[in-house]
């Protein structure tokens, strides 16, 4: 149950978009929010729909895992629509009452509605065809030139990944202690709230306890295996681009070019 | 009667891409007062098995009858349930949260709502009969080690005097002289209470020793559910899914096939030396 909510939703599968480097997934997702946020009319709106359904085709990855990340935002979409759709002002198209719907209240809400979806729907294709390791490599190879400017990059990503290691260990962590306590007659529904969160502490005691232990043995294996982070570190899987990352790169680009163009010529 | 498994079925993660069937149409029944041991080599589903006789995972498929009650029924009581069915996990000692050792014992009797003086009496009680000395019952939890953390960990479920008591490897890690006082405390009170106890193992030897019917589980199936002596006759069987029989089963077919005509049947020490020694008077 619990172990469900993970953060990284990885969705393995063998395709074209889970081989890519996460560093040309990276940009190539940066460049698609560009594209979302800057498109315009119908025929921009075409192309990037037909891009984004192709890519998702091509991940192999099931079309209604793309939408379970839209289900968490549909009330905030559903109150900016409504917000947007109502309070514009502008020319009236409908009046009920005192409330009006104006042609560019519909349009707008037109607009940030597909906007939210396809921002979901194309982070969700990253996502969901990487790692949240590999997610991370790539991060600190591409921040990689921060380094100069004395960001501890290699610091942040290690942080990084660790903590991302860790939220499936502490979930199912959680839903063993729970269920412990629950065999032991612990009630973690009924009563108000400060019943509830007293009724917390047999879950978040042990909770925290096996999370520092966990911690300093983290930090004992590290450093018996004499972990130095930052320069002269060398990777297991060192990231290199191949020849479907240059194709890849040339895809997203070559769209990109192309809504501009549409734009343009708009 | 006291359980009835009907063709129960359990998929963790439905409907995602890890989805995985680690119970398949398990049909089982337990009568009140048994000593069952389970076992099955690791990932074989005991654990999720066990976890669904005090309603903590919900079968996928299938029914669940605790005394002719369904559990799944919408007005049946989980809770209820849960005082009645103890259980013990892999590693109870991560449960531990009180200030102190006592006041983590009383914590199941007291959610069953007991009065004060009985939730007392019954946390000292079990605190003793695991035998954690007294010095300890006022310390924080968390300054014991290991075994003892373990001991008071089983005092709190055993406080709560359940009439159906599992155990999930209640002695992994522990030294062989608290695995023995451990298991001979659960014999004991099995004995004692006429209670109903399940019993998971990775030591055949411990199983052999202590129950009267062995579940042997294999890849979410049941693959044996017999008396102790029919189940290591099937030894071979059992080494083809990652078992064994006890050291002494062996031991005696070993001396059937270098013709001695004993008996085979001996799971424990102490019945091999019971047939040995028959086999000694016969040949006189
Ligand atoms: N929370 C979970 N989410 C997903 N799969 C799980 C979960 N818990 C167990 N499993 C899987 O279900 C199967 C059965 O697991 P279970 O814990 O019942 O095995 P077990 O027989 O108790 O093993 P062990 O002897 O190691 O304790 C395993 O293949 C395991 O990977
Ligand atoms: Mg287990």
């Amino acid at each position: 149950m619990l172990r469900d909510i993970t953060l990284g939703q990885y969705y393995p599968a063998d395709s074209k978009i889970h081989a890519l480097d996460p560093r040309t997934k990276l940009f190539g997702t940066l460049l698609f929010i560009i594209s979302v946020f800057s498109f315009e009319g119908v025929i921009g709106f075409v192309a990037i729909t037909v891009f984004l359904f192709w890519v998702i085709h091509m991940s192999k990855v099931p079309l209604n895992f793309m939408l379970r990340g839209l289900k968490a935002i549909m009330i905030l979409l559903i109150i900016a629509g409504m917000f947007n759709l109502f309070l514009t002002p502008g020319q009236p198209l409908v009046t009920i009452w005192k409330i009006s719907i104006t042609r560019e209240g519909l349009r707008n809400a037109i607009m940030m509605t597909i906007r939210m979806v396809y921002l979901i729907m194309g982070s969700s294709v990253m996502t969901l065809t990487t790692t949240p390791n590999q997610l991370t490599d790539g991060l600190e190879k591409a921040l990689h030139p921060l380094n100069k400017i004395n960001v501890p990059v290699h610091e942040i990503a290690m942080m990084m990944s660790i903590a991302l290691r860790f939220i499936p260990i502490l979930i199912e962590e959680t839903d063993k202690i729970m269920k412990a306590q629950m065999a032991r007659g612990a009630d973690f529904e009924s009563g108000g709230l400060i019943k509830k969160a007293k009724n917390m502490v047999p879950l978040l005691v042990p909770l925290f306890v096996s999370a520092f232990r966990r911690a300093n043995d983290l930090a004992l294996a590290m450093e018996a295996r004499c972990y130095v982070g930052g320069d002269g570190r060398t990777k297991m899987m060192p990231l290199v681009y191949t020849q479907i990352d240059r194709v890849g790169y040339a895809v997203v680009i070559g769209y990109f070019i192309l809504l501009m163009v549409i734009k343009a010529v708009l | 009667m006291a359980f009835i498994l009907d063709k129960v079925s359990y998929r963790y993660s439905e409907g995602t891409a890890y989805e995985m069937t680690a119970l398949d149409q398990v049909s089982l029944q337990i009568q009140d007062g048994e000593f069952i041991g389970v076992i099955g080599h690791t990932g074989s589903g005991k654990s999720t098995l066990i976890q669904h006789l005090n309603g903590l995972l919900k079968a996928t498929e299938g029914a669940i009858y605790f005394n002719g009650q369904d559990i799944y029924d919408k007005d049946y009581d989980l809770r209820d349930l849960r005082t009645q069915v103890g259980m013990v996990f892999q590693y109870p000692e991560h449960q531990l949260f009180e200030e102190t050792v006592f006041k983590d014992v009383c914590f199941g009797p007291k959610n069953q709502g007991l009065p004060e003086k009985d939730v007392t009496l019954r946390a000292y009680e079990a605190l003793r009969s695991v035998g954690l000395p007294d010095k300890y019952f006022d310390v924080s939890p968390f300054e014991l080690s290991g075994g003892q953390k373990r001991r008071a960990a089983i005092a709190g479920v055993l406080a709560m005097k359940p009439s159906v008591l599992i155990l999930d490897e209640p002695t992994a890690g522990l030294d062989p002289r608290g695995r023995d006082e451990i298991l001979d405390l659960i014999a004991e009170m099995h004995v004692h209470y006429g209670n109903t106890v399940i019993l998971v193992s990775h030591s055949m030897e411990d199983v052999a020793k202590y129950v009267d019917r062995i579940i042997v589980m294999d890849h979410g199936h049941v693959m044996f559910d017999d008396v102790p002596r029919e189940v290591f006759h099937h030894y071979r069987e059992l080494e083809e899914i990652g078992l064994a029989a006890p050291q002494v089963t062996y031991l005696m077919h070993e001396m059937q096939e270098r013709g001695l005509d004993v008996n085979c049947d001996a799971t424990t020490v102490d019945e091999a030396r019971d047939a040995i020694l028959q086999w000694i008077g016969n040949q006189r």
